[in-house]
């Protein structure tokens, strides 16, 4: 695949309208349009650590994304992802190693070359591109990695939009300020009997079984993958991460930390520092996606 | 991505892709590999001939299990499940138990030779149709299950519980009989490990996550497995123990209360809650199947209860068809009519105000600002005409017939013509502002927001122009654009010609999801509490979640439904072709009332104070009180 080419065309991808969209400015009320304001650009940062506990890493993370400048190609565009592996004699590790890899090689090639081929009905949809990535790792990692499994959490950022794929009990936030989301739902056996009521949240945060899963790849043949579209607001910042975080730091303090980080990297830092600072028993991974105006 | 293909060195013949015995292959001197059946994870399951019995064709089931496990002492355990099953099912004999003839391993692979069974498992059956199964077969399918279950819970000297009740397990023979198949699952939980996980299928017990396996547990998956095949709702596409969430009967009206009650029951989250035998769920289904004589005939008609509170408050005779739809500003219903007029009428009475007539005829809806209001003609004019008079004001002329209904934005209005142009014309003078260019006739209407315009047209083009006409972006469907765009929260949702119901993201265009309907629809989608509501030509109004594209329900009429849907808190309206007006439970899809007219509806209704405005082909505008 020649990503590169499709990024950038030697010619425009497509002359306005199919003849040229004629236009023929008559009336001087909506004649100029508004000033627009500068694009909005993406600016990532990364941290990880093993925790104190753990010698090795199980998670796994991965950022792909392109700013281009200048003409109105294309906007920023960005797929971002975190798993988090589990399973005896290493093979977390490969497994979450081995989904990352399938699951950002899937969407650079195919959600990428769709995205700058240009838009019909033919292309297919991007709902359906993440979803079929992750149905291709979940089989890669059956067949490879018996006993192994892992969660993985990718978010895909194209426009306005962020389209998330979904399986286990990492996490994307989405942080405003006074304003944090959890977009993902937790596919742990510990959520579900706190959702339904037969446990407190206190009983859940110490249960004895708050890691098991109902839902992760490697499970078997059959995944059922969340696939879910979300406005990536303005102003707003996406954090993904295992729960080697979230399961120590309080969303309170991750809203508080991603606020006033000076930048997506610090943020990510202090993340990471405040989840060792709790005890650290798991590996921690954090990516922050922030938008900026230049 | 480099495919494994494994060597077989006892095996005559190849093994294809991802290492899949291909047709032709024959395993230890006997069984000839005819095809596959199935696939996934570790096992595959063909179809294969014994050539023992060279004088007739015996078809046997050949299961099997390749092992991969890198690690000795996984391996072993595979190989040891793998004859668990194999010795177990040597010990049972029932009719809806398939029979075992033999077990043999070779290289990395070991086999299970069982009885061919001719037919279909229960989750293809659910994949092949789209309409409910008939609840009589259902009942008489989970009376049989439960037999087998008997059997199983009282087998000596250990009970035997399945573990892995799914419809995928449960296969429907040539006599229309169930066949319990795949007695493999014996997966062996870790539970307590960190990171461990544990297998369920959505069918599962809440105790089997504390790898508890009992009887009350299978009692639990056939529930569950009765659950989805009323509902045609996928347990495994939902969070587990949320069966609840989706009452049977809101969902298939034609499941008797006792039925329900039935499921319910053994679906009980505390396993003493469930019924404590197989043999007492057995009967607790006969009964109820009895007492609404599923069980005794096949069952009528289903029984669609009418809510009688609706009510005419008036209608209003025309002189032609009622194509278009209304809208409603200070107390005046305006509607266009194939009669060439616009009418106003008031609201409450249905009173005659005035009516300006056109030279063609009106499909569109009129918009009103302020004291005008707008309106489209198939005479190729967009006319402004008094809201209190109904006095002309100005016309504005393009050069083919209007079938876009008018948007106002910020003094200008927005509408598609025929002539392959989107308008945008000063509001207060009828001068035109711009026009861009389309590919063919734009009848969609156009959306306007945040400084862009979106607009689809006949040629099967969506466009996004900015506020001078400029293309931003294109989007292509295989069909005619001719519903209307609706936007929410950065997401563009429309229908089309094609049969799909698209979302674009609003910038770029890209798709981010599309649905596929059974036929093709010009009508617009209406947004609600995160779904979308949309009719189509096959009869149906579908709902979809708008975040992906999985169907929440799907409402058949009798005919095509090309009107657009609107929602008033719970309720979706939506005319039909089959001239009825139905009012829709959002959230179920099930019927609150129709209300008949004596010509097919195609426009889109208007609701205010409880009152539902709409024009009918049999000449009339109705206003019906809900």
């Amino acid at each position: 695949m020649d990503l590169l080419k499709k990024l950038f065309p030697k010619s425009k991808p497509r002359p306005a309208s199919t003849e040229g969209a004629k236009t023929a400015p008559l009336d001087p009320s909506l004649a100029g349009p508004p000033p627009s304001p500068p694009a909005l650009h993406l600016v990532v940062g990364i941290a990880q650590s093993p925790g104190i506990e753990r010698t090795h890493n199980e998670d796994a993370v991965m950022a792909v994304h392109g700013t281009i400048g200048g003409l109105e190609l294309l906007q920023d565009f960005g797929i971002f992802l975190v798993a988090d592996g589990m399973g005896g004699h290493r093979s977390g590790e490969v497994a979450s190693a081995i989904s990352a890899r399938t699951v950002t090689a899937r969407l650079t090639d195919s959600a990428l070359s769709a995205m700058t081929e240009g838009n019909d009905a033919y292309a297919e949809p991007l709902q359906d591109l993440v979803r079929d990535a992750l149905e291709e790792a979940n089989q890669l990692v059956v067949e490879r990695v018996p006993g192994g499994g892992t969660t993985l959490t990718v978010a895909v950022l194209l426009g306005q939009q962020i389209t998330l794929g979904h399986v286990g009990d990492s996490r994307a936030y989405l942080i405003e300020p006074r304003n944090t989301r959890v977009l993902t739902r937790d596919h742990s056996l510990v959520k579900r009997l706190e959702e339904l009521g037969q446990l407190t949240a206190e009983e859940a945060d110490t249960h004895p079984q708050r890691n098991v899963l109902y839902r992760a790849i490697g499970q078997g043949a059959n995944l059922e993958v969340d696939v879910t579209s979300h406005l990536f607001p303005a102003g707003g910042q996406l954090l993904l991460c295992s729960d080697g975080l979230w399961g120590l730091v309080p969303d309170p303090e991750i809203e508080r930390i991603v606020t006033e980080a000076a930048t997506a990297q610090i943020a990510c830092e202090q993340l990471v520092a405040a989840a060792n600072a709790a005890g650290g028993p798991d590996n921690i991974t954090a990516v922050l996606v922030r938008q900026n105006r230049n | 991505m480099r495919r494994n293909t494994r060597a077989l060195e006892n095996k005559q013949g190849e093994t294809g892709q991802l290492g899949q015995l291909q047709p032709g292959v024959t395993l230890q001197d006997r069984y000839l590999i005819l095809g596959i059946l199935g696939a996934g994870g570790m096992s595959s399951v063909y179809k294969g001939r014994d050539l023992h019995f060279p004088n007739v064709t015996k078809l046997v089931a050949v299961k099997e299990m390749i092992n991969l496990a890198a690690d000795p002492t996984m391996y072993e355990m595979i190989v040891r499940n793998f004859e668990r099953e194999a010795d177990l099912l040597a010990t049972l004999s029932h009719p809806a138990i398939p029979r075992i003839y033999d077990y043999f391993s070779q290289e990395t692979s070991s086999y299970l030779v069982m009885e061919f069974i001719e037919g279909r498992d229960l989750e293809a059956l659910l994949r092949e149709t789209d309409t409910f199964l008939p609840t009589d077969k259902v009942v008489g399918w989970a009376v049989e299950l439960c037999d087998v279950m008997i059997y199983l819970h009282n087998h000596q000297p250990q009970p035997v519980v399945f573990r892995d009740m799914k419809p995928s397990n449960v296969m429907i023979d040539q006599h229309g009989h169930i066949r319990l198949i795949d007695f493999g699952i014996a997966r062996v939980f870790q539970p307590g490990l960190k990171g461990t996980m544990i297998g369920t299928e959505g069918y599962s017990p809440p105790e089997q996550y504390r790898g508890e396996a009992s009887p009350p547990g299978d009692i639990y998956a056939l529930g569950a497995t009765l659950h989805h095949l009323l509902t045609r709702r996928d347990p495994r596409a939902e969070p587990p123990f949320s069966f609840n969430d989706r009452p049977i009967r809101e969902i298939n009206a034609d499941v008797s209360a006792e039925l329900e009650q039935v499921i319910y029951t053994a679906l009980s989250y505390d396993p003493k809650d469930r019924y404590a035998t197989a043999d007492s769920m057995r009967m607790a289904l006969v009964t109820a199947a009895r007492q609404t004589g599923i069980l005794v005939s096949p069952q009528g008609a289903p029984t669609v209860r009418m809510h009688s509170d609706v009510q005419e408050i008036w209608s209003f005779e025309c002189e032609d068809e009622l194509r278009g739809s209304p809208v409603l500003d200070a107390g005046l219903l305006y509607i266009g009519c194939y009669d060439n007029n616009l009418y106003a009428l008031d609201a409450k009475s249905g009173a005659f105000r005035w009516k300006y007539a056109t030279e063609g005829g009106i499909p569109t809806r009129p918009a009103v600002d302020g004291n005008t209001v707008y309106v489209g003609s198939e005479d190729q004019r967009l006319y402004a005409v008094s809201a209190d008079s109904g006095k002309l004001i100005w016309t504005y002329y393009t050069e083919a017939p209007v079938r876009s209904s008018p948007a106002i934005f910020e003094g200008f209005i927005f509408f598609g013509s025929d002539d392959n142009h989107l308008h945008v014309v000063n509001a207060a003078n009828g001068r035109r502002a711009w026009r861009a260019e389309a590919a063919a006739p734009v009848r969609s209407s156009p959306l306007v927001a945040d400084e862009r315009v979106y607009f689809g047209c006949e040629s099967g083009d969506f466009y996004c122009v900015d506020f001078r006409g400029e293309l931003k972006w294109r989007f292509k469907a295989k069909r005619a654009i001719t519903s209307s765009p609706v936007m929410v929260e950065g997401v563009i949702y429309f229908g089309s010609m094609d049969w799909t119901l698209y979302a674009l993201e609003s910038e770029g265009g890209w798709q981010i999801w599309r649905y596929r309907m059974g036929k093709p629809t010009i009508s617009s989608p209406a947004y609600a509490e995160g779904k979308l509501i949309i009719g189509c030509a096959d009869g149906n109004v579908y709902c979809v979640d708008a975040r992906n594209n999985r169907e929440v329900w799907r409402f058949a009429t009798e005919h095509q439904v090309n009107g657009s849907p609107i929602v008033q808190e719970d309720s979706v309206y939506c005319g039909s072709v089959d001239g009825s007006m139905y009012c829709l439970d959002l959230r179920s899809g099930r019927k609150r009332w129709s209300y008949p007219t004596k010509g097919p509806i195609v426009g889109t209704p208007v609701i205010a104070n409880s009152i539902l405005y709409f024009g009918s082909n049999d000449h009339r505008v109705y206003a019906l009180l809900t």
